[in-house]
């Protein structure tokens, strides 16, 4: 049984559009199903606005569903109420992207760590002290007491993120949503913190759905990767598969343009599709990226939805030309 | 050899704060040929924007220390006033993409009237006149000079980024100083700029220095790297030599970091973090966090020149 097994899912945000405040919906993620083993991690990877955010905070039912279905552990949390939630919210924590926006200014290290543990009633001062201690241990918070009397601002930006991820996983959860962790990160700090969430995952049985745009990552931290596209996944696939044999238009087009340090990177104009991606409040019909794709076929991609296609074992496509 | 566009030599520039000297850009040298582009990386906070700053000469108050030689076509332009300096040099013939510059466009003004503003005010130039270079200078970057009329809320944040280009270019200039220009967009956006920039760069024959902490992105326009680490420039190369053999253990470590889609190679990361600006070592400011630090890192490495131009700052390439 996988832990995490979402089917359908979506969300869509109610906006007022124009002066007479008709109402739209903006389809932020819509209909996206995905599957995840204890102590696997998949990267969700697209570009800004295509629904990553919405679709990590519905997971952690941080935003209500509109519709889908999410089981955690063979239970059913579509539609539990925030008091229902209590035991989730311990099993499951969220990394997000702006470390010193994420954490109070006005706390110490060890009253921030020290917060989750009260809310959930972890009553034993000493035990507390003690699961601070491991937490700081787990992150390279070291050595320990050097921190704990620090205020965010008093860290650098790996250590703030560090912190971010101590807080997270102080409670011990199965599943972490890191949402864009390393973005803000100097190169060197992004390969630490990504290394050390690879630790996690692997010496505590951790999920990871590792959300961000840079593709580049993506390959030495996860399983799988899932591409996704103006609130679909567009494709998805083992990492190393989908990296060498990418399918989908829009999965092409993006590997094409990530340059490697290559001082003959100079001397080529890269092949970039027109356009941008579309307003999620009323998106093209089809395939949503049929208006920038190269590959389109007029009056198909342009008029109906493509169907996801299993094209490999494991390797998925939603794109007409698979079908 | 014909004389480079840009020399940079000892360029010092510290910052007065309470807690002391800020050392961001301490002792920096590089050139630049006609029509090349050079690429300034590092981490955040290294000076590279205050290099920047100090070259177009856009320096905040606090500045206590600000010395050196610029010689831009054989003049040099530290010596210059600030009044030929701003009639012939600045926004004339050096222009600048300051980073974030996305942000600082009014979004309620119309994007031709904000364009023509230096026009009007620093060349006293017609306002039909200046109109017609600013619809010329949007062709060049690709936009339809009809969005003249346009305000900038209704352009997307790759059509803007294009806007500031096209700013930047409105004085025929012979040098850009682009600040991250590329670093909030995203990967297809930021994909279009940097073509923009190579044909820019094709056609226009400008030089270009560009600033930017991404290693990957920097050879797409490089023809050299200066990489830099707490104020200073650890290794200056010409691109086909950094990228395929980076020689200062600062810029070995630094490639590590840089994930690749194309080959495998293992990721490694740099312990620690780089020193204060404002108590930097006395030594080597890469000792302690470099694999191959000896007890002669604890002096100011020496500058060692690898040819006529590029350099290395670091002691184990110190001749024997
Ligand atoms: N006006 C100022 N007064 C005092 N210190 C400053 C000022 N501007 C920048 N600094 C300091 O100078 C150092 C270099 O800053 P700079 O902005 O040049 O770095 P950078 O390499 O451009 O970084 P980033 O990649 O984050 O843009 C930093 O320590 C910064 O805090
Ligand atoms: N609370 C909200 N109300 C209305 N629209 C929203 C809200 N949050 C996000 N959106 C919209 O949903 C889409 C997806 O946003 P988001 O999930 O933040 O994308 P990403 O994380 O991939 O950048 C965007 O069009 C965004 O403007
Ligand atoms: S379905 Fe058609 S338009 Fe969409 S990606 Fe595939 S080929 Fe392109
Ligand atoms: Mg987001
Ligand atoms: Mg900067």
């Amino acid at each position: 049984m996988p832990l995490l097994d979402i089917i359908d899912l979506k969300k869509y945000f109610e906006v007022k559009r124009g002066i007479f405040g008709s109402k739209g919906y903006v389809k932020a993620v819509d209909g996206v199903s995905l599957s995840l083993e204890r102590g696997e991690s998949v990267s969700i990877v697209g570009e800004s606005g295509c629904g990553k955010t919405t679709l990590g905070k519905t997971i952690l039912r941080l935003y209500e569903p509109t519709d889908g279905k999410i089981v955690f552990d063979g239970k059913d949390i579509t539609h539990l109420t925030w008091k229902e939630l209590s035991w989730y919210r311990r099993e499951t924590g969220l990394v997000q992207q702006d470390p010193s926006g994420a954490l109070p200014s006005f706390m110490t290290v060890k009253r921030i760590l020290e917060e989750p543990l009260i809310i959930h009633k972890v009553k034993d001062k000493e035990e507390r002290r003690e699961r601070i201690y491991k937490v700081l241990e787990q992150v390279k918070l070291t050595p320990v007491e050097d921190f704990l009397e620090k205020y965010p601002h008093m860290l650098s930006g790996g250590q703030q993120q560090r912190l971010v991820i101590a807080r997270s996983i102080i409670l011990r959860p199965k599943l972490i949503i890191a949402d864009e962790p390393v973005s803000m990160l100097d190169a060197s700090v992004r390969v630490e913190i990504l290394k050390l969430l690879q630790n996690l995952q692997r010496d505590y049985r951790l999920s990871i759905i590792y959300i961000t745009h840079d593709l580049s990552t993506t390959r030495y931290f996860s399983e799988r990767i899932c591409i996704m596209y103006a609130g679909h996944i567009v494709e998805s696939a083992e990492t190393r598969e989908l990296l060498t044999n990418p399918l989908h238009p829009y999965t092409r087009a993006l590997l094409n343009v990530i340059p490697d340090p290559d001082p003959s990177n100079r001397f080529i104009i890269r092949e970039v599709p027109a356009g941008e991606p579309p307003n999620l409040l009323n998106p093209p019909p089809g395939c949503r990226f049929s208006p920038r794709c190269r590959n389109i076929m007029n009056g198909l991609c342009d008029v109906k939805e493509p169907p996801v296609v299993e094209v490999r074992k494991g390797h998925f496509v939603k794109c007409w030309l698979y079908v | 050899m014909a004389e480079p566009h840009l020399t940079v030599k000892n360029l010092v520039m510290y910052y007065r704060t309470v807690r002391g000297e800020v050392k961001a850009v301490d002792n920096v040298s590089f050139s630049l040929p006609r029509s090349k582009t050079v690429a300034i990386i590092g981490e955040s906070g290294c000076g590279k924007s205050s290099l920047a700053k100090s070259i177009i000469k856009l320096l905040p108050r606090n500045v206590s220390v600000y010395k050196g030689v610029i010689l831009f076509d054989g003049v040099d332009l530290m010596k210059m006033d600030e009044e030929s300096f701003r009639r012939d040099i600045r926004w004339v013939k050096i222009t600048y993409v300051p980073q974030a510059a996305l942000n600082s466009l009014n979004p309620v003004i119309k994007i031709g009237e904000q364009m023509i503003e230096p026009l009007l005010l620093h060349f006293k130039m017609r306002k039909t006149e200046a109109l017609e270079r600013a619809a010329k200078a949007l062709k060049t970057v690709g936009i339809s000079e009809e969005f003249i009329n346009h305000y900038p809320f209704e352009l997307s944040g790759g059509m803007r980024q294009r806007v500031i280009i096209a700013m930047s270019m409105l004085t025929n200039p012979e040098l850009m100083v682009l600040d991250e220009p590329t670093s909030s967009l995203d990967v297809l956006t930021q994909a279009n700029i940097i073509n923009l920039l190579k044909t820019i760069k094709r056609d226009l024959k400008l030089s270009m220095i560009f600033i930017t902490h991404d290693v990957g992105l920097s050879s797409e326009l490089a023809d050299r790297v200066a990489v830099m680490y707490a104020g200073q420039i650890v290794e200056f190369a010409s691109a086909d030599e950094f990228y395929r053999n980076p020689k200062h253990p600062y810029s070995q470590k630094l490639m590590d970091s840089v994930p690749t889609l194309k080959t495998d190679k293992k990721l490694d990361f740099i312990p620690g973090s780089p020193p204060s600006l404002l108590n930097p070592p006395r030594g080597c400011r890469f000792a302690e966090r470099c694999p191959y630090r000896f007890e002669k890192c604890k002096e100011p490495p020496p500058v060692i020149n690898l040819s006529e131009e590029f350099y290395v700052r670091c002691w184990l390439y110190e001749k024997r």
